[in-house]
């Protein structure tokens, strides 16, 4: 049951960084969740969740498979909402307004706080219409010219411009995996939203891409509110402001990655990190 | 104890390599029946098209006679056509016009043709023969002689070469699909007809021609060798645009209904099962329910292809409804999570990107149960489409038959030798046209797939 305080000796240094990054956190609530609970039918995914969601912070949720770490980050757009079966209760805000409210728009509300999937998911179409969906959708470009900036923005924000600018119509699909990943990244940030949610962003990648994404997410914190779900406790503990555990359901711990990873308050997240489980 | 772990290990690869063979055995038993499968269906397919073909072709081309007809002035007594005179009120003129029109019916033009035949044959023909003269020609022909006069009066006191169809026993007796060694009270021809027209095609003045009265002329009964398909034709083609018209709005759209939009509920349940068992419904029972709606309740006209085409879409809906659900189900879940997740609405993810993605297989499911209801022939049976109508239908109100039922109805015509060969054509043609329809498919569904 001793065992060193010290569970990842790798993590020494992209913790350090993130201390300073949660130096650069603010204290501004974007998203709060309280009492959330969500059923699958008779059964209960989560049980009772409360959580605060800061301002341009990186949040990462870590945790055993079917812990309901993924469920939750997909009631924070209610992409639930699409699963017949799904009922949640609760209450969560964005910027102090309830996301669940009869009268919100959840259209309105994606565009806010868009998601990014584990699996790459591009369009069928070219590269360039990829992009401009979203915001020819929202309407967010009146002329074309105004449409050809957000693509390119968007492209650059996700690394992925001078990849792709010679062939911005050919089909998003013939990227490789990683760049599909990137792609959707953009996608996502082509509408601005002010949340980006992200369920496993890199578990259908290879190394390489998956440092390419991360210091994608490091980069794009600056203006963005990051809700990411992972696996891989070493990328939490890379990219993390904070980590949240769940277990079972039940958000056991939340705490800057640091603290997480370091000196962790509840014996289930100890054993967890230190790979007694999951 | 007494076994080492080397026996064990050649024992296990020993039972391995057993099993193996066994394996093969049946896998290649399983390849050889599924090949012989493929065999045998198409070998069963090659004979049907081999076999349809080599009955069907030889009735596109006919025995036709090539005369002179002089239109003899002594034959034709009719005065000028008329024309409107001036101060003549319209009304007057067509009174005039239609008596004329009166006494241009009355005209013997049989005679114009008896004398052609008998110019041919270079014999005075006597009255006691006539009849064996007249059976050569096809009895329609006189009709079309008429026609082409009122047309064209000029042609009075004129000789022109004309086709003329022979009649269908001549046909089959020329092509050979009756004995030529059945004594005379077995034939159909009388043996002065049969020797004429032996005698005419050594002459060149009867040669196998081309028919376009297959295409261009409506069934007959008196007139059989000019029997046609338009007529059938024009009824099928009024029907198609009834079915599409319905089927595929009503069908694609309670589709993605269904699929996208419904509940999933006992309700949806109950009407998704309800679908695929009406796929199940023999076609007749769907013409029983058409002449007991349509025309028992709706007093719709009966033998209508409008008729027709409602009751085929009913029988077409739940085929195109599946195949929508099916193209619908297929495309990934991802596709519709990312287009909700950039923020579009269930509308629009399915509009925009389901919908473009799932439409080769909706244009496929929807084309072929399209063509099968071109096929179609039980309903049709039922709502009077198989009546003997000798118009060709200028509205999907008028009374009218179908190809299939065409098909049908000549199959069982009492002059079996020679409506043998026009059925097959007649069968030639509703392939062909189904394999057109089944070609615009495949091509839609090229044109439209898009690459992952």
């Amino acid at each position: 049951m001793n065992i060193p305080a010290q569970p990842m000796a790798t993590s020494s240094v992209s913790v350090g960084s993130g201390e300073s990054r949660v130096s650069k956190a603010k204290d501004k609530v974007k998203m709060n969740a309280q009492g959330v609970k969500v059923f699958y039918g008779d059964a209960q995914a989560i049980n009772g969740i409360d959580l605060d969601i800061y301002e341009n912070e990186v949040l990462a949720f870590i945790g055993p498979s079917g812990c309901g770490k993924s469920t939750f980050l997909r009631c924070l757009n209610r992409m639930n909402d699409t699963i017949d079966i799904c009922r949640v209760e609760g209450k969560i805000t964005l910027d102090d307004n309830d996301i669940y409210a009869a009268d919100r728009d959840v259209v309105l509300l994606r565009a806010q706080v868009g998601i990014v999937f584990q699996k790459p998911n591009p369009f069928p179409k070219s590269i360039y219409e990829n992009i401009a969906y979203g915001p020819r959708l929202h309407g967010l470009a009146r002329r074309k010219a105004e449409l050809d900036d957000i693509v390119e923005s968007s492209l650059r924000r996700a690394g992925l411009w001078d990849e792709v600018k010679d062939r911005l119509d050919k089909p998003g699909t013939g990227l490789s995996g990683g760049q599909q990943q990137r792609l959707c990244i953009a996608r996502t940030v082509a509408v601005s939203p002010d949340v980006i949610l992200m369920d496993e962003p890199c578990s259908a990648l290879d190394p390489i891409a998956t440092a390419k994404v991360e210091q994608l997410i490091d980069e794009l914190s600056e203006s963005y509110t990051i809700v990411m779900v992972t696996h891989n406790m070493q990328q939490a503990a890379r990219v993390a402001d904070r980590t949240a555990f769940f277990h079972m359901g039940d958000l056991v711990e939340v705490d800057s990655t640091d603290q997480i990873f370091t000196n962790p308050q509840d014996q289930r997240t100890h054993d967890y990190i230190t790979g007694r489980f999951g | 104890m007494s076994i080492s772990i080397e026996q064990r290990r050649q024992h296990r690869l020993m039972t391995i390599e057993k099993s193996l063979a066994k394996r093969h055995r049946k896998e290649n038993a399983f390849r050889r029946m599924g090949l012989l499968a493929v065999v045998t269906g198409m070998t069963l397919v090659a004979i049907l098209f081999v076999s349809i073909l080599m009955r069907g072709v030889p009735a596109f081309w006919q025995a036709t006679f090539y005369t002179d007809v002089y239109f003899d002035p002594e034959v034709i007594q009719l005065e000028p056509k008329p024309e409107r005179e001036r101060g003549e009120s319209q009304f007057d003129f067509n009174e005039r016009y239609s008596q004329w029109l009166t006494r241009a019916g009355l005209v013997n033009w049989q005679t114009l043709i008896d004398n052609a035949l008998e110019e041919a044959l270079g014999e005075e023909v006597e009255p006691r023969q006539l009849r064996d003269l007249r059976a050569l020609v096809t009895s329609g022909e006189r009709y079309a002689l008429r026609d082409r006069f009122i047309e064209d009066p000029s042609l009075l006191g004129q000789t022109v070469e004309l086709k003329m169809l022979a009649s269908a026993n001549v046909d089959v007796w020329l092509k050979g699909n009756i004995s030529r060694d059945l004594p005379d009270a077995r034939q159909q021809l009388s043996a002065q007809t049969r020797g004429w027209a032996d005698q005419l095609e050594e002459q060149g003045v009867i040669r196998n021609a081309f028919s376009t009265s297959l295409f261009l002329n409506t069934d007959s009964r008196s007139s059989l060798a000019s029997a046609g398909l338009a007529g059938a034709f024009m009824g099928s083609l009024f029907m198609m645009i009834v079915v599409i018209a319905l089927s595929v709005p009503l069908g694609v759209s309670s589709a993605i209904y269904l699929e996208e939009f419904a509940p999933k509920n006992r309700l949806t349940d109950l009407i998704e099962i309800n679908i695929n068992n009406l796929a199940a419904v023999p076609s007749i029972v769907f013409g029983l329910l058409g002449a007991s709606i349509f025309i028992g309740y709706l007093r719709l006209p009966l033998s209508a292809p409008l008729v027709g085409g409602l009751v085929l879409t009913l029988m077409t809906l739940p085929t195109i409804i599946i195949a929508t659900r099916a193209s619908l189900r297929s495309i990934p879940p991802s596709i519709r999570q990312a287009a909700l997740g950039i923020g579009a609405s269930r509308v629009q993810t399915v509009f925009h990107h389901v919908l473009p993605l799932a439409l080769p297989g909706i244009l496929t499911g929807s084309i072929l149960g399209v063509a099968q209801a071109l096929g179609e022939t039980a309903p049709l049976l039922l709502i009077g489409m198989n009546a003997f109508v000798a118009n060709v239908p200028g509205t999907p109100l008028e009374q009218s038959t179908a190809l299939p039922v065409q098909i049908y109805l000549w199959q069982g015509n009492e002059l079996r030798n020679f409506f043998e060969a026009r059925t097959s054509a007649a069968i030639i043609v509703l392939l062909g046209l189904m394999l057109s329809l089944n070609a615009l498919a495949i091509w839609l569904r090229k044109k439209f797939e898009t690459r992952w």
